[in-house]
């Protein structure tokens, strides 16, 4: 790899990849760029320049964005704040020698490996359900009556449904930095007279830090796009429209893909500014 | 205050026990080191007196009172352990003032007994850094700090120098020293080097496989060792031992003899030998005489311009018979 010649010939090879890629990634953005710009309904055969930027002022001008955009901020944050904290409890729990740990670790890392859809699905039908889910059954052994979830209490239900999902990859990561705390840290600190409460707040948590701002920027970002969850349970009914359901509503349901680009590059602008927001905290608690 | 007693103490990790029953009395302001070879069991003893493992069975006494269920903070012990276990998030400062920050000591009396402690420590100019921009030395001290601010009745290191420098490990022995003559207080040190074990010492504790070989004064241990294994773990260069006829003369089954006592001659003399490597340090020369029927052969401390070179033949004698240490079979002295 080191002399020139062989170099440039890593370069060549690597060339029909790199445009590969590029093409896979600029062609839609691009695309989507390009539609945003038209007034474009296929059902009615419209296919013209849009007014200039109209798609955009449409789409921001509407009521339900603002919604949306709210819609998606509580569900983002009520999700990472579940996530974290029921991580960083678990990851506590699991450091701690127990019997059959290994066992207890793979099952907690299991509903990372279930798809969303079903997930959604399991949880809907399975637990939520107001008249045969475990939940109404529990809550009339109780004598109270059943809770009808997905319909009183939406945007809680699917937070919780996809805390459940990314409370995993919470867990394990920050069980991993906690792992990595000195145990002489702990020692000394039990020495100097901290109690466990103590001890968490002033030694481990601060350790954790790092891995707390990774969980919450790497969720961000992957939280800012969910879907299935939504679709899957209440179809953005009962004010659980986020950014992103309404773009796809946009352009599927009033088949306005002009529209619904114009949404697409908003949500798109938007999530690259909470990136940077984040980016810049990481990179501060990253730096000592 | 600062009275420690351990009675019958045991410890087992599993199947394997690394204490065998073990007494040991440590009197107040006492300076005692515990030194041994590596694994021998300095630190867990050290932990078992600090609270950070439970006895398997015997007690633990501190003042006179039975401490062996106390958990460690309300020992009153502080303890410097060998990584330092600075709190890396915290500045010098709140490092040092933590211990009083857990005990409900606040406001103008902490920044007082902060400040105090950074004096005594040169750490006056840091306290506002973070553990992870000072020196070695100066995380040293900081651990120290910590460890002072408490007023604790005893102080336990854990091989607090291991990570230091050669130059500021002679340095950190003496600001060590000089500060158990100030605070009087009760110092436990772990270390397997012997010259710190020597120089910082009222009482050494040797141990091997977690059994205390012999406890006394760094001049008691050096005159009389008990055992082949004290006189050959303290002093430096170490003893030489000798078998066979030439011991047998002394009526015992090993001989022992130190560097500083046996004398070279380029003429005549009980041992003849010849010369291998030899260590100038400019005030003596260490020689490593390979001599016939003795394994090891001998390391003798001659002058430091003394003209013997490698392959030389030389002859080395005892300066004195009562400079002659003498071991029966088992290995105990005579
Ligand atoms: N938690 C533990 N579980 C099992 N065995 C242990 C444990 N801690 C120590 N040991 C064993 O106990 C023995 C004594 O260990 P210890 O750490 O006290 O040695 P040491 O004298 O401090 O050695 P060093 O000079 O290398 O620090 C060793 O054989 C070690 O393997
Ligand atoms: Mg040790």
């Amino acid at each position: 790899m080191a002399t020139q010649h062989s170099r440039s010939a890593a370069k060549l090879m690597n060339a029909p990849a790199v445009f590969l890629l590029l093409v896979w990634m600029l062609v839609p953005l691009c695309m989507t760029l390009y539609f945003s710009f038209l007034d474009y309904r296929p059902l009615r055969g419209v296919y013209e320049w849009a007014d200039g930027f109209e798609n955009y002022a449409r789409f921001v001008s509407s009521s339900s964005f603002t919604d949306s955009v709210l819609t998606t901020l509580i569900m983002v944050g009520g999700i990472l704040m579940i996530t974290v904290i029921g991580g960083v409890l678990l990851a506590l729990l699991l450091d701690q020698p127990i019997w059959g740990q290994g066992i207890v670790r793979i099952l907690v890392i299991a509903p990372f490996f279930v798809m969303p859809t079903v997930s959604a699905l399991v949880w809907k039908n399975m637990f939520m359900n107001p008249v045969n889910g475990l939940f109404a059954y529990l809550w009339k052994f109780f004598g109270a009556t059943p809770i009808d979830w997905l319909s009183q209490a939406p945007i809680f239900s699917i937070v919780w449904i996809v805390s459940w999902q990314w409370l995993p990859f919470a867990t394990l990561i920050l069980l991993t930095a906690i792992q990595s705390l000195d145990s002489e840290q702990m020692e000394a600190a039990e020495m100097d007279g901290a109690s466990a409460l103590s001890r968490f707040a002033y030694i481990t948590l601060p350790h954790l830090a790092r891995a707390i701002t990774v969980v919450v920027l790497i969720q961000t970002i992957f939280l800012l796009s969910i879907f299935a969850e939504i679709f899957v349970t209440t179809n953005g009914a009962f004010g659980t429209r986020t950014l992103t359901y309404l773009v796809y509503q946009r352009v599927l349901e009033s088949q306005n893909i002009g529209l619904g680009s114009a949404g697409g590059i908003i949500a798109v602008i938007l999530a690259n500014i909470v990136a940077i927001f984040l980016m810049r905290i990481v990179g501060k608690n990253l730096d000592n | 205050m600062g009275r420690i007693t351990l009675k019958d103490v045991t410890k087992s990790f599993g199947e394997t026990q690394v204490i065998p029953p073990l007494n040991l009395e440590i009197n107040d302001g006492e300076f005692v080191v515990f030194v041994g070879p590596s694994g021998c069991g300095k630190s867990t003893l050290l932990r078992l007196i600090a609270g950070l493992e439970d006895v398997t069975s015997g007690s633990i006494n501190i003042n006179d009172m039975d401490a062996t269920n106390i958990p460690p903070a309300k020992r009153g012990l502080a303890m410097v352990f060998q990584s330092y276990a600075l709190y890396p998030h915290m500045s010098v400062r709140k490092n040092i003032g933590f211990p009083l920050k857990m005990a409900g000591i606040e406001g103008a009396q902490a920044t007082k007994k902060i400040d105090e402690a950074a004096k005594v420590l040169n750490l006056t100019d840091y306290l506002d850094r973070k553990p992870g921009q000072l020196s070695g030395g100066q995380r040293q001290r900081v651990a120290i700090g910590r460890a002072i601010v408490r007023e604790p009745d005893a102080f336990l290191f854990d091989e607090p120098l291991s990570n230091l420098d050669a130059a500021l490990r002679v340095n950190m022995r003496l600001e060590i020293s000089e500060l158990h003559h100030q605070l009087k207080t009760t110092m436990i040190y772990v270390t397997h080097d012997q010259v710190e074990a020597m120089t910082m010492a009222d009482k050494i504790v040797v141990l091997r496989a977690g059994n205390i070989e012999q406890v006394g004064s760094p001049i008691e241990l050096y005159k009389n060792p008990q055992n082949l294994f004290v006189a050959g773990f303290i002093g430096s260069p170490k003893m030489n031992f000798i078998n066979g006829t030439s011991a047998l003369e002394y009526d015992a089954h090993t001989i022992g003899v130190r560097p500083e006592h046996l004398r070279a001659s380029k003429s005549e003399g009980v041992w003849k030998g010849v010369v291998g490597v030899s260590e100038h340090l400019g005030s003596d020369t260490f020689l490593r005489v390979n001599v016939d029927g003795i394994e090891d052969g001998l390391v003798v401390r001659a002058e430091g311009d003394v003209e013997l070179y490698h392959g030389d033949t030389v002859y080395l004698s005892p300066e004195n018979d009562s400079r002659i240490y003498k071991f029966d079979r088992n290995g105990q002295a005579i």
